[in-house]
C-alpha cells in the first residue's frame, strides 16, 4: 500500500506558511545560475513562475504551443480575481476567503493549501498594480470591487470583462523582461510530448517543434507543468481549441498521480449549443449574475410557446416568470456557486421549462437597466453584450440572453503536495494543471488567484527546498540513454499514428468522445451511466487507434498530427474521469451522482467514506490504475452540508 | 432561424516561407449562416481530410476574440467585413448565398508566412521584450491602494491595454507599420504612475526595436484604427510620438 505524504507544515493554520518559509532551504544567488528549470506553459501560472524564477536568477526554459506566450488561455478569463483586501469594509478577511473557498469546494480540498492561497492573494493584487495592470477604479482613485458566486462580500478585482487578459499581459510583461535579460529562454510553438526521468527524478522533456515537426530533447534540474486543464476532453467546452491535457497525462504515465479526475466544473452561463458544426462554447462571465436575473417560464405552455416562436420572453408577465435561483436559494439568489446554478438550470430544462432549443434559460438585464440605466450596464458588461450579439444575432439590451451550462474548468489534475511537487521528485505542477486548492468545485474569480499565487508566491519558494541539494549536480547531457529512449518512444508513437491511415478525421472521433462524456460523465452521473461510459470509451479508443486518418507528413508542420496526439490522451483522460466518478459514491461540488442527493435535490456528501483525494497511479497500458487515497483531515473547520438558502 | 448558403472560397495556399503560393478555389454547399467563419473553415478541412488532402493551415485558439491568435485577410479586410471583431467572431450571416470569399494571410514584411494562412508574429514579442513592461520584481510591493490613480487615466490605460496583439494593424497598413501596436503599450504604461518612471526609456527602446525588425513608418492613413478589432485609437500614436520626442529631446 503506497503512503502519501502531503508535507503539511506543523502549527496553527495561520502560521503554517510562515513557518514553512522560515525553515525551508534556499539556494544562494551564485548557485541559482547553475540550475536549469523547465516551465511548460505560459498562462497565468506558467508565465508568473517563469518570470519569478528568472528574477531570482535561475536559468529558465519556458515552453508554449501558441505563437506567443501572451495567447495562453488564461487570457480569456473574464470576470475577475479574488483577494481579501477588505477595501469595501464589508467584513472580508483572509479567514473568510479561506472559508468560502473551502466551503465552495464542498470540503474536498486541503485546509492548509487553501489557507495559504487566501493568505497570498492580497500580494497578487499589489503585484499586478505595480506591473501596470489597469484594474477598474472608483472616482476617488482607489480600486473597485464586485461580487462573485459563493461569497457575501465584494472581493473581486476586475479590469472590465477582460481581467484574465490584463493579468496575463502583466505576467507576460514580467516574462518578457526576463527574456530580455537572458534569464528565460522562450520556446514558442513547441509542444511537450514526454517527461524524461533519470534515477527517479524529473530531468527533462521531449518536445515537438510544431513548425518544423522535429522532436527535440531538453534537460533541466527540475520540471514545472503549468499547462492548464483537460476540459476539452468533452470536445465542446469554453476552453481554447488548443487547450489540452497531454502534458498532464504524460506525467501521469511516468508515475505522477492523477488526483480527482472526475471533478470538472460546468459553468452555468454559456451561450447554448446551436449546431453540429459547432467548435466551441462561449462563456458569458459569472459577473453578469451580479446584475442579471435568471429565469424560465412558470408555466409549461408558455415555455412551449416560446420554443415554438409564438411568444417572446419580453411579453411574459412578471408573475409568469420563475426566478428559480432566487426562489430556491434566497440568501445567495443568483450568486450561488457554479455547480449549484448549473444543476438548477438542468433541472428546470429537464422538467420541460427550458427555452430556445429547450436547453436554455434566460439571463435577464431588464431590471438592472431600469435600476442603473443603460449607460452603467454598458460600462460594466458592454464587451460581453457585444460578444453575445455577434454570436447569437440578438440584442441582449432588448431581449434576455439565453444561457446554458458548459464544461469550463477542471479541478482535478496532477497530485501535488504542499510544496506543489508531484509524486515524482523534481516534477512540480501549478495552476489548473494540478489538482489544486478548489476541492470539488471552484468559486468564480479563484482560478486567476490560484494560478498567480502558485506562480508568483508559492513555487518560487518551495522549488528551492528541492533544488537546494541539487547545486552539485552538473547540467545533464541530452545524449543520455533516458533521453534517447524517450525520444524513440515518441517517434514510434507518431509513426504508428501516421500509419493507421483510416477513414475518420481526428475531429470526428473527438466529437464522438465529447458526446460520450457529456451524456454519461456530465452534469448528472449515475453508476449505470459511468459504467456505460467506460465501455463506450474503450470502443472509441479502439476506433481511434484503428481508423483515424492523418494527412501529410510527420516531420513538418502538421496540425492534424498535433490534434491526434492530444485526442489520444483525451481518450485516456476521459476514461480516468469516468473511473474516478464511479469510485466516488457520493455527490460533492461538480461531481453529482444522481443516486446521492438530499430530498430537495442538493449534493449529498459522504464524509465518512469519501473524505479523501483520489490519487490514481498508472500501472500499465490498458489496465485500470491503482487508487491511492490521501485522507483529508479537517482540523480547523467544521464541515457542514453546503447551505446557500439561508 | 436556420438558413444555409452556398459559397465559393478562394484560399491562399503556400507550402512554406520561401515557397511560391497560389490561390485554390473550393466550393462549399449548405453552410449554416449561424456558423462562425472558422467553423466554415473547419468544415472545409473536414472535407479535405476525407478526400485525403492536406487541410488548410490557419492560426486560431480561443475562438472568442481575446487571444489574438486568429488572423486572416477576408475579402480585403483584416478579420473580415464585420466591425470590431476578430475573424473567429465573424459569422457566415455576413455573407451572401453564392458569394465568392477570398481568404489570404496577413501580408507584411514583419510577418513571414509559415504555411498557407499561418504567419510568424514573433516580432511583436521581441518589441515587448525590448521594453514593454514596468521593471519590478515579484514581491516587496506596497499596497495596491497606496497610489490612487484617476479613474479617467485608469480607464484610458485600460482602453490602450485592450490590444490583443493580433497584428491586424500591420496587415492593414500600406507601410506595414507596427505603430498602433507599439503605441498602445507605450500609452497604457505612460498613463499610469507605475509605468511613468520608465516612460522615456520604454518609448525609445520599443521604437528602435520596431525599426530594426523591418516594420514601416506611420503616414497617418488611420487604416490601422479602422481595422483594429479592439478599437485601439490612433490617439495612442500621437501619445507615443510625444513620449518619443520628449525622450529624444532629453538626450
Amino acid at each position: 500500500m503506497t503512503k502519501i505524504d502531503s508535507k503539511i507544515p506543523q502549527g496553527p493554520l495561520e502560521r503554517k506558511w510562515t513557518n514553512y518559509k522560515d525553515h525551508q532551504k534556499l539556494v544562494n544567488p551564485a548557485n541559482k545560475r547553475r540550475l536549469d528549470v523547465i516551465v511548460v506553459g505560459t498562462g497565468l501560472a506558467g508565465a508568473s513562475a517563469a518570470a519569478s524564477l528568472g528574477e531570482l536568477g535561475f536559468n529558465v526554459l519556458n515552453f508554449c504551443i501558441q505563437d506567443s506566450p501572451r495567447r495562453a488561455h488564461s487570457i480569456a478569463a473574464q470576470g475577475g480575481i479574488n483577494a481579501a483586501k477588505n477595501y469595501q469594509n464589508d467584513g472580508d478577511s483572509v479567514y473568510r476567503l479561506f472559508y468560502d473557498t473551502l466551503k465552495g469546494g464542498d470540503y474536498r480540498a486541503r485546509e492548509a493549501n487553501v489557507y495559504r492561497l487566501a493568505e497570498v492573494a492580497n500580494s497578487i493584487i499589489d503585484q499586478c498594480v505595480a506591473q501596470g495592470v489597469p484594474f477598474a477604479r472608483e472616482y476617488g482613485g482607489l480600486l473597485d470591487n464586485r461580487s462573485f458566486g459563493g461569497a457575501q462580500v465584494s472581493r473581486t478585482f476586475y479590469a472590465k470583462g477582460q481581467t484574465g487578459q490584463q493579468l496575463l499581459l502583466g505576467a507576460y510583461s514580467a516574462l518578457s523582461r526576463q527574456v530580455n535579460q537572458g534569464s528565460v529562454k522562450l520556446y514558442t510553438r513547441y509542444e511537450m510530448l514526454d517527461l524524461v526521468i533519470i534515477d527517479g527524478r524529473a530531468r527533462g522533456i521531449i518536445a515537438r517543434n510544431l513548425v518544423t515537426g522535429k522532436v527535440e530533447r531538453f534537460s533541466a534540474h527540475a520540471v514545472v507543468i503549468g499547462t492548464g486543464g483537460y476540459g476539452n476532453t468533452f470536445f465542446l467546452s469554453t476552453n481554447a481549441m488548443g487547450s489540452n491535457g497531454s502534458a498532464v497525462l504524460q506525467c501521469y504515465k511516468k508515475g505522477a498521480y492523477f488526483a480527482n479526475p472526475c471533478f470538472a466544473q460546468i459553468h452555468p452561463t454559456c451561450i447554448p449549443i446551436h449546431g453540429e458544426f459547432q467548435s466551441k462554447l462561449t462563456l458569458m462571465s459569472e459577473s453578469l449574475r451580479n446584475d442579471g436575473r435568471i429565469w424560465v417560464p412558470k408555466k409549461k405552455e408558455d415555455a412551449e410557446a416560446i420554443r415554438a416562436g409564438k411568444l417572446k420572453p419580453t411579453q411574459l408577465k412578471e408573475e409568469d416568470r420563475d426566478y428559480y435561483l432566487e426562489r430556491r436559494y434566497p440568501a445567495f439568489g443568483n450568486l450561488v456557486p457554479r455547480d449549484v446554478a448549473s444543476r438548477a438550470a438542468k433541472e428546470r430544462c429537464d422538467a420541460g421549462f427550458g427555452v430556445g432549443s429547450g436547453l436554455a434559460v434566460y439571463l435577464d438585464f431588464s431590471d438592472s437597466i431600469k435600476r442603473l440605466g443603460m449607460k452603467t450596464v454598458e460600462e460594466r458588461y458592454g464587451n460581453l453584450f457585444q460578444m453575445y450579439e455577434k454570436i447569437v444575432d440578438e440584442n441582449p439590451y432588448e431581449t434576455p440572453m439565453m444561457i446554458y451550462p458548459a464544461i469550463h474548468y477542471t479541478m482535478g489534475g496532477i497530485w501535488v503536495d504542499y510544496e506543489l511537487m508531484t509524486s515524482i521528485p523534481g516534477l512540480f505542477s501549478i495552476g489548473e494543471a494540478n489538482f489544486s486548492d478548489h476541492g470539488a468545485n471552484r468559486l468564480g474569480a479563484s482560478a486567476l488567484m490560484q494560478g498567480l499565487a502558485d506562480g508568483y508566491f508559492v513555487l518560487p519558494y518551495t522549488i528551492q527546498n528541492y533544488l537546494s541539494d541539487q547545486i552539485g549536480v552538473p547540467r545533464f547531457s541530452t545524449d543520455l540513454p533516458e533521453f534517447q529512449q524517450a525520444e524513440n518512444e515518441i517517434n514510434e508513437k507518431i509513426a504508428k499514428l501516421m500509419s493507421i491511415n483510416g477513414k475518420r478525421s481526428v475531429d470526428s472521433i473527438h466529437k464522438e468522445l465529447g458526446h460520450i462524456m457529456w451524456d454519461y460523465v456530465g452534469m448528472g452521473r449515475t453508476k449505470e451511466s459511468l459504467e456505460t461510459a467506460l465501455k463506450k470509451l474503450k470502443e472509441v479508443k479502439k476506433e481511434f487507434w484503428s481508423n483515424v486518418r492523418i494527412p501529410g507528413e510527420p516531420n513538418t508542420l502538421n496540425v492534424e498530427l498535433e490534434k491526434a496526439l492530444r485526442v489520444a490522451d483525451f481518450l485516456e483522460i476521459g476514461y480516468l474521469m469516468a473511473l474516478d466518478g464511479l469510485n466516488r459514491n457520493e455527490s460533492c461540488g461538480g461531481h453529482f451522482r444522481e443516486e446521492y442527493q438530499t430530498p430537495d435535490g442538493e449534493a449529498l456528501r459522504d464524509d465518512e467514506h469519501y473524505s479523501y483525494a483520489a490519487c490514481w497511479k498508472y500501472i500499465g497500458e490498458d489496465q485500470d490504475p491503482e487508487l491511492i487515497k490521501e485522507p483529508l483531515d479537517y482540523e480547523f473547520v467544521q464541515r457542514q452540508q453546503r447551505n446557500y438558502k439561508a | 432561424m436556420e438558413k444555409n448558403i452556398n459559397i465559393n472560397l478562394k484560399v491562399w495556399r503556400q507550402k512554406g516561407p520561401k515557397a511560391k503560393g497560389a490561390f485554390e478555389t473550393y466550393k462549399l454547399d449548405g453552410i449554416s449562416v449561424d456558423s462562425s467563419f472558422l467553423e466554415m473553415l473547419d468544415i472545409l478541412n473536414e472535407n479535405l481530410i476525407n478526400e485525403g488532402k492536406e487541410p488548410v493551415v490557419f492560426d486560431h485558439d480561443c475562438r472568442e476574440g481575446i487571444c489574438g491568435m486568429c488572423s486572416l485577410y477576408v475579402n480585403g479586410h483584416p478579420h473580415g467585413p464585420d466591425e470590431d471583431i476578430t475573424t473567429c467572431q465573424l459569422h457566415m450571416r455576413k455573407f451572401k448565398d453564392g458569394e465568392t470569399i477570398t481568404v489570404e494571410p496577413w501580408r507584411s514584411a514583419g510577418f513571414p508566412v509559415i504555411r498557407d494562412l499561418m504567419v510568424d508574429r514573433t516580432a511583436f514579442d521581441k518589441i515587448i521584450q525590448a521594453g514593454g513592461y514596468v521593471s519590478v520584481n515579484t514581491g516587496g510591493i506596497p499596497d495596491a491602494n497606496a497610489i490612487p490613480i484617476s479613474k479617467i487615466d485608469a480607464d484610458e490605460a485600460m482602453d490602450s491595454a485592450s490590444c490583443i496583439g493580433c497584428g491586424a494593424c500591420v496587415a492593414a497598413c500600406k507601410n506595414g507599420s507596427a505603430m498602433l501596436f507599439v503605441s498602445a503599450k507605450v500609452s497604457q504604461l505612460a498613463l499610469l504612475p507605475q509605468g511613468r518612471i520608465e516612460a522615456a526609456r520604454r518609448a525609445k527602446a520599443m521604437v528602435a526595436k520596431m525599426d530594426e525588425l523591418g516594420f514601416g513608418n506611420c503616414t497617418n492613413t488611420a487604416a490601422c484604427e479602422q481595422e483594429c478589432p479592439k478599437n485601439i485609437s490612433i490617439s495612442n500614436i500621437a501619445r507615443l510620438n510625444r513620449e518619443f520626442l520628449k525622450a529624444k529631446l532629453a538626450d
